[in-house]
């Protein structure tokens, strides 16, 4: 069976889909565009279609992906194409490979993520950051379905920093004055996201901007050894297998 | 004038909503048109929750006939959850549409249709965030038109202030004989203002606009007579019947939601009205003559349907869906054009009979055999010949049995409480048939693996049905017998476990009665309701009767009727009923004879393979029944 791996956006409006409304949509655009995607066997047959690491409902994102196991061959180009245009406007289709060896969810270490905080003060923000980043732990609460939790915010964070002049236009459509903040999370059980990171600061540092923040995934992958961010978790599919 | 998009304004809000998505819009086959391009504006509004709402086939055949006219556009609102709306309110961002999120009071027309009457707080709700007076009288120029439809638009007199117009039937037409009306009139400058033009729609006779008619009342709280206070209005005002429904072939384009909804299937109404002459069902009453839709429309409309929507799971809708003249080759021609792919099929509203289980058995050829739902609605033969469902004990139990032995585990029977002439026994004869059908079952495959769950509701009496004068059961005896029927049901542990029970208590069913037998007095309790925070009634965990009861105590404190003068009582012959002004056709003296026919438990064949009963409808309208056969198959589709 051909699997074949997908990297798509969720941008603007329909950053507010959750994982299960992605789902449907894809489940659907894969019949409308004819993709002759596989059944699994048994009582109820359903689309042979996995999701890694789905931001979570209000976020957007430029490095979701997906996985579609076909019942036959098909040139992955054509599938990006006939997928996207089957996709609502705001669910892009980036990139289709080829699956090697390997599993997908594996190499996905970690997440760049931008937040643009409207409003808020960067001095602040700075300051926050610095705090932040020179604490050894940074223990913040989450509502979880298990109930409240408690965790270390701090440990997973690689980098994070007050970006200068506007970043990548992704997310909210209305245009304010704002702090952009970007940061490297690794990710981790129980996952540590923005917002757990944006709970931090006000911890730390006492910052907190009134509006929620507009975040964006900017990117996915295995984390680089060298500069920290996540590399293109579809390297090894592209390189035909050898490494 | 452009009109700005609400959308930068609501945006910051939606982080902090609910399931955000379902006030986003940008569904598949949703359309948005240039404002300035367009005359005639609509807002068509389906006045519960958009997971409800969208899948609503009438708000979506309608949204595409408008949008299809040249010059006229239409856009899609529904009811708010609390969260957003509390959160509009605060920052003032006004009821929206979410195709071109624009603001509701920009448009001309704001047509809301109620399927059911559980919708009329949130209409309040709607209005308010719009920005729109709730009473129509207080409306200005600046306001659009509030127009009802649906099933429930036959009686609209508990929110006939709130409404400018209301029309009864199928849409189709209507809304564009209105669209004309109201792009003359724009044309001409708007003479006369809102006046006018709904004068224009209510003398064309198709239009009920109900500040038009004086109702008057006798001392003890009964209407005296419903006239009209002004010239040109035409006394009676009649329902619009579609003759042909091949020519209207809508949903073209069916909207998929991002959104979870309700319904994930495409649907095809296969035919509209019913002359199984159901003596509890309105819809049975109001949409007659039964008008088939041919077997190759039906195929057409399929096939474009899940090309254009992707959805895996196609519904045949109707009244009565096996009693289509074509239906085994309906069934049949499909089955065999999606065999061996993930389309699922589905033939919601079925009857009891053998035929039924030879149909589901063809749609399932694939897939699993779970469950069949049928609906004998009464428990007793008795109670089954008092209203006019003409099914037997023996037919039951010969076509449950079937169904298990053709490899279905698990069968639903649908019934009713509270009933006209109903007695304790009637509904306990629901828990020997269920122990029946297990036993007979179980004799029938040999097995134990088998199930069947005892749904039931209560009985609302509903007008322009024979049952319109019937007095409505009050919700303490329906709540004794739906408790003495489970115990019932329990009490034989030889049974016990493989008969599930499913019932709702009988408080809602009293607000129903109250809101769709009702008559203007009622829109006081609706509106003391809402301002006292009653919204989403049909929702359990929003609903309060005891917020109705409070509310229809103070509203109607200077009147001379109450809750069970409108519920529980009993109408004779000649009392004016509310809606009587208001004509779907059907004979009045035949309802009344029907309702004698009732309570002498005689029964009444279909007049489509019997002669005419004389329901008065097809001379009224001037209409037909309209079924096959057309002779016509199914091909097998070409794969290119």
């Amino acid at each position: 069976m051909q699997r074949l791996r997908v990297r798509y956006a969720k941008r603007g409006r329909l950053r507010f889909t959750s994982h299960r409304d992605i789902s449907r949509a894809v489940e659907r655009a894969v019949r409308r565009a004819g993709i002759p995607v596989a059944y699994s066997a048994g009582f109820s047959p359903h689309p042979k279609i996995s999701y890694a690491g789905a931001a979570p409902t209000g976020v957007a994102s430029e490095a979701e992906y997906l996985e579609i196991g076909l019942s036959r061959p098909c040139d992955p180009r054509r599938v990006r194409d006939d997928l996207d245009a089957s996709l609502p406007p705001g669910l892009d289709v980036l990139d289709v490979v080829e699956a090697r060896d390997g599993n997908l969810a594996d190499r996905l270490e970690g997440s760049m993520w931008e937040l643009r905080l409207p409003g808020a003060d960067p001095g602040e923000a700075e300051r926050a950051v610095k705090e932040f980043l020179a604490a050894d732990r940074v223990e913040v609460e989450r509502l979880t379905k298990k109930g409240m939790r408690r965790f270390d915010a701090r440990e997973a964070v690689r980098s994070l920093a007050v970006v200068e002049g506007p970043g990548i236009t992704a997310g909210q459509e209305t245009v304010q004055p704002c702090v952009i903040l970007r940061m490297v999370v690794r990710h981790e059980t129980p996952a540590v996201r923005p917002d757990d990171v944006l709970m931090g600061l006000r911890l730390v540092a006492g910052f907190a901007p009134q509006s929620p923040p507009a975040v964006t995934r900017l990117a996915q992958g295995p984390l680089d050894a060298m500069t920290g961010e996540p590399a293109d978790p579809f390297a090894f599919d592209r390189a035909g297998g050898d490494r | 004038m452009p009109v700005e998009s609400l959308f930068p304004r609501l945006e910051p809000l939606l982080p902090k909503v609910q399931k955000p998505i379902q006030y986003v819009g940008g569904e598949l086959n949703s359309i948005v048109k240039d404002w300035d391009e367009a005359t005639v504006r609509w807002a068509l509004m389906y006045p519960d929750a958009y997971e409800v709402g969208l899948p609503n086939q009438g708000v979506q055949i309608l949204y595409e006939i408008l949008n299809e006219l040249p010059e006229t556009l239409a856009e899609r609102t529904y009811a708010v959850w609390p969260d957003l709306e509390a959160l509009m309110r605060s920052e003032g961002v006004p009821q929206f549409t979410v195709d071109g999120h624009r603001p509701v009071r920009a448009f001309d027309i704001l047509g809301v249709s109620f399927a059911t009457e559980l919708g009329y707080t949130n209409l309040l709700t709607a209005l308010d965030l719009a920005g729109i007076p709730l009473e129509a009288v207080d409306r200005t120029d600046e306001d659009p038109i509030v127009l009802a439809g649906g099933h429930a638009a036959f009686n609209p007199e508990p929110i006939a202030d709130f409404l400018d117009a209301a029309v009864l039937g199928d849409g189709e037409q209507i809304v564009i004989a209105i669209t004309e009306v109201v792009r003359e009139w724009k044309a001409e400058g708007s003479p006369g203002g809102r006046d006018e033009l709904l004068m224009r729609l209510a003398s064309s006779g198709g239009v009920y606009v109900p500040k038009f008619y004086d109702v008057e009342y006798h001392p003890d709280g009964r209407i005296k007579r419903v006239v009209p206070n002004r010239d040109g209005v035409p006394t009676r005002v009649f329902k619009h019947t579609v003759m042909d429904l091949d020519e209207w072939p809508y949903p073209k384009k069916p909207l998929v939601p991002l959104a979870e909804t309700v319904h994930e299937r495409f649907s095809v109404e296969i035919f509209r009205g019913c002359t199984r002459g159901c003596r509890f069902c309105q819809a049975g009453m109001i949409t007659r003559p039964v008008r088939e839709r041919s077997i190759t429309t039906i195929g057409d409309m399929v096939e474009t349907g899940i090309k254009e929507s992707g959805f895996s799971e196609v519904g045949l809708l109707s009244l009565s869906s096996a009693d289509h003249s074509e239906i085994a080759d309906i069934t049949k021609g499909l089955a065999d054009r999606y065999e061996g792919s993930q389309i699922g099929l589905s033939l919601p509203s079925t009857r009891v009979d053998a035929f039924n289980i030879d149909l589901a058995n063809e749609l399932s050829r694939n897939g699993r055999r779970s469950g069949l739902t049928f609906a004998p609605e009464g428990g007793s033969e008795r109670m089954r010949k008092v209203i006019n469902k003409m099914v037997t004990e023996e037919d039951l139990i010969r076509t449950v049995t079937t169904a298990y032995s053709n490899g279905w585990r698990q069968v639903k029977l649908y019934f009713m409480c509270g009933l006209p002439t109903e007695e304790d026994e009637d509904v306990l004869g629901i828990a020997d048939l269920a122990k029946k059908v297990i036993k007979a079952g179980r004799e029938a495959t040999g097995s134990r693996d088998i199930r069947c769950t005892v749904s039931i509701g209560g009985f609302v009496p509903k007008p322009h049905t024979p049952f319109q004068w019937a007095a409505q059961c009050d919700h303490e005896t329906v709540d004794r017998r739906l408790r003495a029927l489970r115990d019932a049901l329990r009490s034989d542990k030889e049974y016990g476990k493989a008969i599930g029970y499913r019932y709702h208590d009988g408080k809602p069913s009293i607000v129903e009665g109250l809101l769709s037998r009702g008559d203007r007095r009622v829109g006081k309790v609706i509106r003391a309701v809402w301002e006292d925070g009653g919204r989403f009634d049909g929702w359990s965990e929003h609903f309060s009767f005891e917020r109705w009861m409070a509310a229809a105590e103070r509203a109607l404190a200077d009147e001379p009727v109450d809750v069970d003068w409108y519920t529980t009582r009993e109408r004779d012959e000649h009392e004016v009923l509310p809606w009587d002004h208001l004509d779907a056709g059907l004979d009045r003296e035949w309802l009344w004879q029907d309702w004698q026919d009732a309570l002498n438990t005689v029964e009444v064949e279909d007049c489509r393979w019997s002669p005419c009963y004389d329901c008065g409808v097809c001379p009224t309208m001037g209409t037909e029944i309209q079924i096959g056969p057309t002779g016509r198959k199914l091909l097998p589709l070409t794969v290119i």
